[in-house]
């Protein structure tokens, strides 16, 4: 039998060194408070983590505006407007618009992942602007916004769409983008208030499937019944699709951008503080 | 000074008061445990001190400050572990650190270095570039506390830090709380286990249903409640009966059977020199003994003489999320 002792397990992670975290404990300054600014710099920092850490969560982003996209085109475009290529000259910016606003329901999605996960726990006993996390967030998500944006417009262009101008196209991603930004405030208070992260998602869709298709994403609102012309005309998506469609060539109506961007701040208004007091009650 | 005053602090939900006239007084660079079941108001407790909750009636002071009209002040200088693991699984250890050293007004530079020294400190820097959710139990908890400490804290709130650990990694998270108390953090903890309350604490409130039913050291505790129990169990089940004689002769009190048919209990005698004797006077009447145990008293037994009513947890537990939280006070 060998005499040789086994050695005690002192593993890497056996026991620690109270020495050392003696030492770790004692070699803090505390750090002058960061700005709002650079507060919610630093929770859109951690949302593009989270994008590169699971990409997966770009594949919705991403596929569904290729699947619409083809769909729409190939099955509709025939008969709705008499060829493909002029169809989709008028379904790119629906497309667009309708791909990127349903990103916006994840912003409430992984809220509600960080609520149920405790982690909000944290960031509310931190003395940081106390909206900070949840402005980041938002910050965060336009990554999103940009990437279902660019693949709309760079498939569009492979499939043959031709915009009058590209500072046009440019600004219409921008407008759609900043709308967005609105519009997410409204997912995150959905957010807050229901239970489950699956529960976020199902409201969120439910909402926007009416919504978006109840537009002139897809068609003129000319052929549709009175009342229906009538919703689709007041249905400020229409207005941003409009706008979009106006921008890419050349077209644009002031009138259209502006109802676009007053819808956009008074959604903020209404939704932003909404949400930061049930983040700061009910988180 | 005092860390934490606490005075009458109730917090209802809905038709519960899951915190119902808590009064607590914590020594500066004490640890203090706060030690009960379940759903007994420990958490809310906790929460209300850590500027999370508001508290519906009551006061207290936290270092001096109000933790409503002063939360900001508060929380600038506490922090919490919270009985979920506080930190995002979808980062990995290194950028958890990283993001709360941004957090509390680090540098890029300040707050990368930072996170390298408290992973080792942690024996974590082999694990600080995987994502959190590829970590044992033991290192997100380690992790989560590491993350409490990127500036040190005053005072730190720890709610159950132990609570579904393997016994290494128990033994790791008391070491770091020894090592913060070491280094003059006030540590206030929450725990279910009397044994964990022992190790650490030098004061304890016990909670139940709401209220602080006792306090006092961890010895002045055991006193109260008795020198624990002598565990009994024969290799015959049958011979029970006459076990129960011998021992009750033995030790001259009352002896439980238990709901094992072979285990019988009583309780400790004052001098553990008679225990022994009981049980060799077992053995000499021919009884086999197939172990024993002399025990400190369970929770369960604090409970039971605390309060007449054993330790079950309670039916309406706190609620992660609750729907009748108020605001607190930037």
């Amino acid at each position: 039998m060998s005499a040789v002792p086994t050695a005690p397990a002192r593993s890497r992670s056996g026991p620690l060194a109270d020495q050392a975290i003696g030492a770790a404990l004692s070699s803090t300054p505390r750090p002058a408070r960061p700005s709002a600014l650079s507060a919610c710099l630093a929770f859109g920092w951690r949302g593009i983590l989270k994008i590169k850490h699971v990409p997966e969560q770009l594949l919705d982003v991403t596929l569904t505006p290729v699947l619409f996209l083809l769909m729409f085109t190939y099955l509709f475009g025939g008969a709705i407007a008499g060829s493909t290529g002029e169809y989709l000259h008028f379904i790119l910016p629906g497309i667009l618009v309708m791909s990127v606003l349903f990103t916006t329901v994840y912003s409430g999605v992984t809220l509600n992942t960080d609520m149920t996960r405790g982690v909000t726990d944290r960031f509310r006993s931190l003395p940081i602007w106390r909206p900070a996390p949840l402005v980041g967030a938002v910050l965060g998500d336009s990554v999103r916004y940009l990437v279902g944006a660019t693949v709309v417009v760079v498939l569009g262009l492979a499939l043959g769409f031709r915009p009058q101008s590209v500072p046009g196209v440019l600004a219409a991603i921008l407008l759609v983008v900043v709308f967005s930004f609105s519009l997410a405030w409204v997912f995150t208070t959905v957010g807050l208030l229901l239970r489950a992260p699956n529960a976020v998602m199902n409201a969120g869709f439910m909402a926007l499937f009416p919504i978006t298709f109840l537009s002139n994403v897809f068609v003129q609102p000319d052929t549709l019944p009175g009342w229906l012309k009538a919703f689709v005309d007041v249905n400020p998506i229409s207005h941003l699709v409009t706008a979009s469609r106006g921008l890419m060539d050349g077209t644009v109506h002031a009138g259209d951008i502006g109802i676009a961007l007053g819808v956009g701040a008074a959604l903020t208004a209404v939704f932003a503080p909404l949400t930061t007091h049930l983040y700061r009650t009910r988180a | 000074m005092l860390a934490i005053e606490a005075s009458d602090l109730v917090k209802s939900f809905g038709s519960t008061r899951a915190v119902d006239g808590v009064n607590l007084a914590v020594r500066s660079g004490a640890v203090y445990g706060m030690l009960g079941p379940n759903g007994a108001g420990k958490t809310t407790t906790i929460r209300m001190l850590a500027t999370l909750l508001r508290p519906d009636s009551g006061t207290a002071r936290v270092l001096g400050r109000d933790i409503v009209s002063e939360a900001d002040a508060v929380r600038g200088l506490v922090s919490l572990t919270g009985q979920l693991a506080s930190v995002d699984e979808d980062l990995t250890g290194r950028e958890n650190l990283v993001l709360i050293g941004r957090l509390l007004g680090y540098s890029r530079a300040q707050a990368k270095a930072r996170a390298l020294e408290l992973l080792e400190a942690f024996g974590l820097d082999h694990a600080g570039g995987r994502q959190v959710k590829s970590y044992s139990g033991g290192m997100r908890r380690r992790l989560d506390i590491a993350a409490s400490i990127v500036v040190t804290p005053e005072l730190m709130f720890l709610d159950e830090p132990t609570t579904g650990l393997d016994p290494r990694s128990r033994n790791q998270v008391w070491d770091i709380v020894r090592a913060l108390a070491a280094q003059g953090t006030t540590v206030l903890l929450c725990t279910q286990y009397l044994d964990e309350a022992d190790q650490l604490a030098d004061g304890i409130a016990v909670i139940d249903r709401g209220k602080v039913i006792a306090e006092g050291t961890p010895s002045q505790l055991k006193a109260s409640v008795g020198r624990g129990a002598l565990r009994i169990r024969l290799l015959d089940p049958e011979q029970r009966p006459r076990a129960e004689d011998v021992l009750a002769r033995a030790l001259g009190a009352g002896v439980r059977l238990e709901a094992d048919p072979a285990a019988l209990s009583a309780a400790c005698p004052p001098d553990p020199q008679r225990a022994a004797e009981a049980i060799a006077e077992l053995s000499r009447s021919g009884i086999a003994v197939a172990d024993f145990a002399l025990g400190q008293p369970s929770l369960d037994e604090v409970f039971l003489a605390l309060t007449g009513h054993p330790a079950e947890e309670e039916a309406v537990a706190e609620p992660a999320v609750s729907e009748e939280e108020e605001e607190v006070a930037a």
